[in-house]
Formats: structure tokens, C-alpha cells, sequence
């Protein structure tokens, strides 16, 4: 049952990456070309998920626990650091230049290109390369 | 309403990256952030969460598969940039979220869906920098 609903759960946002169009880079980047002849259907995306979760999620964090878990699993961190913004930056430029988050990435490889294949294997090269660095900084 | 049609399907999408979400916190406890969860599952310690994670992944994917086989969307979406772009993109893509914890999904939909400030920061960062890409590139 446990692993039924996370199953349900990643299909369900396949098919909103997929029904949103968040997966196409091409859209992606329309909305993200606000002086150009910008595509603001993408901000919907944003609000839809967020009408759920600033909601749903109030009612949830109420519970105890949640239904398979002895606890929630909530980031720990609390205050801004150089990390978080200069993590952001990179990872928006990187957005910026390919059209794919890693959510769409992921669920791209679906479709079967090429470019979203490499662009998965440079990320998780990506991931590990800061891995390394943040292991050794300790 | 009409000039609201087109939007229809975006808000849709994002109704449903809510309910995963929604249900992923209801069940687990644990946030659906994509770029934490592809980490955790490739490179992560705890090999008791390997399970779930990797079932995750894999419904992420069925799921753009799915509606593929539904609505097929006229493929390839553009000319694929150069193989170097891409790879540069996803190199940082991945370093970027792992250092800033969390992307899109994670900051964007989680975080501030608890009204976390280091997540509306983050997505407002990642998002001036992703514009200010786009205006670069395009010169």
C-alpha cells in the first residue's frame, strides 16, 4: 500500500509536468523570456500547486505522523546562508540556458530524446561533483 | 473567462503536482522535491529510503509516458541545442541544487507551500537568474 501511493504520487506529477507543459523546454523558456514575447502560462503551473500545498499541507503537518512513518522528514535548515543563493543562482542559470528543471528532466526521458538523456547524465555528474566538494569542506 | 482557456491546462498541471505532493507528505512525511530525491537516490547513505525513492522516480516517468500514449505531443519539441550547452546546463542544474538544496519542485511547490523563507528566497533567485539567462542568451 505504502509504495502504491508513492507510485500514484510520481505519476501524478508526471502527468502535471506533462499537462501543464513544463516538460517541453521550448515552453519553459517562453515563460522565462519576460522582454521577449513571454508565455505567462507557466505562473499557473506555480499557483495551481500552491493552491494544494499552502492548504493541504496546513492540515497534514497537524498529524503526529504521517500514515507509513514514525515522523515527518521536514528540511532542518532554518536561516538564509551563502549555499542557498548561490546554489540558486547556478541552478537558475542552468535553467535558463536548457529549459529543464530537474523535474522535467526526469520525467522527460519518457519521451525519448537524446538531449534530455545527456542533459540527466550532466546533472547527476553535477550532483555528485557537489557532493564531493561539500563532503570535503566538511 | 475566455482569455483564461489557454491557462486551463498549466493550472491543472500544477492541481496535480500539489496532490503528489500532497500525498507524498500525507504518506511518507517526506518532500517531493525532485532534485533531493534523485540525489538521495543515486548517491544517498541511508539505503533503507532506496526504495521509495526510486518508485517515485520511476511514477514520475510512467506518468509523462502515460500521457504521452494519451495526448501525443508532437515530438521533437525544438532543434536540440548543441550537446556542450546541454551538458554545461545540466552540469549546473545538478550542482546548483545540490548546493542550494532544492530546485522547482522542492523550494518552489514544497517549501513554499510551508511558507519556508530560505525556499521563497531560493525561487525567487533561481528564477531572476533563469530570466536573466534567457535575456543573455538571446542577445
Amino acid at each position: 500500500m505504502k509504495y502504491l501511493l508513492v507510485l500514484i504520487a510520481g505519476i501524478l506529477f508526471g502527468l502535471g509536468l506533462s499537462l501543464s507543459q513544463m516538460i517541453n523546454p521550448t515552453v519553459v523558456i517562453g515563460f522565462l523570456d519576460i522582454t521577449g514575447d513571454w508565455n505567462p502560462a507557466l505562473m499557473f503551473v506555480m499557483v495551481g500547486a500552491l493552491l494544494v500545498t499552502t492548504i493541504g499541507f496546513r492540515f497534514v503537518l497537524k498529524k503526529d505522523k504521517p500514515w507509513f512513518d514514525s515522523q515527518f522528514h521536514l528540511p532542518i535548515k532554518q536561516h538564509l546562508d551563502k549555499s542557498l543563493i548561490i546554489g540558486a543562482v547556478i541552478f537558475g542559470i542552468g535553467w535558463g540556458l536548457a529549459g529543464y528543471c530537474p523535474g522535467p528532466a526526469v520525467a522527460g526521458l519518457a519521451l525519448g530524446q537524446l538531449e534530455t538523456l545527456y542533459f540527466v547524465i550532466a546533472m547527476i555528474l553535477g550532483i555528485k561533483c557537489a557532493q564531493l566538494i561539500v563532503a570535503k569542506r566538511g | 473567462m475566455d482569455w483564461f482557456t489557454p491557462f486551463l491546462p498549466a493550472l491543472f498541471g500544477g492541481i496535480l503536482i500539489g496532490l503528489s505532493a500532497l500525498l507524498l507528505l500525507l504518506a511518507l512525511g517526506r518532500i517531493a522535491g525532485i532534485s533531493g530525491i534523485l540525489a538521495n537516490l543515486l548517491f544517498g547513505k541511508d539505503k533503507k529510503d532506496f526504495s521509495w525513492r526510486l518508485v517515485f522516480v520511476a511514477g514520475l516517468i510512467l506518468g509523462a509516458a502515460i500521457f504521452q500514449n494519451i495526448a501525443p505531443q508532437a515530438l521533437p519539441f525544438r532543434e536540440s541545442p548543441s550537446t556542450y550547452i546541454i551538458a554545461i546546463a545540466g552540469f549546473l542544474v545538478g550542482f546548483g541544487t545540490y548546493i542550494g538544496s532544492g530546485c522547482t519542485s522542492g523550494h518552489g511547490v514544497c517549501g513554499i507551500g510551508r511558507f519556508s523563507v530560505r525556499s521563497i528566497v531560493a525561487t525567487v533567485v533561481f528564477m531572476l537568474a533563469a530570466i536573466i539567462t534567457v535575456y543573455v542568451v538571446k542577445g
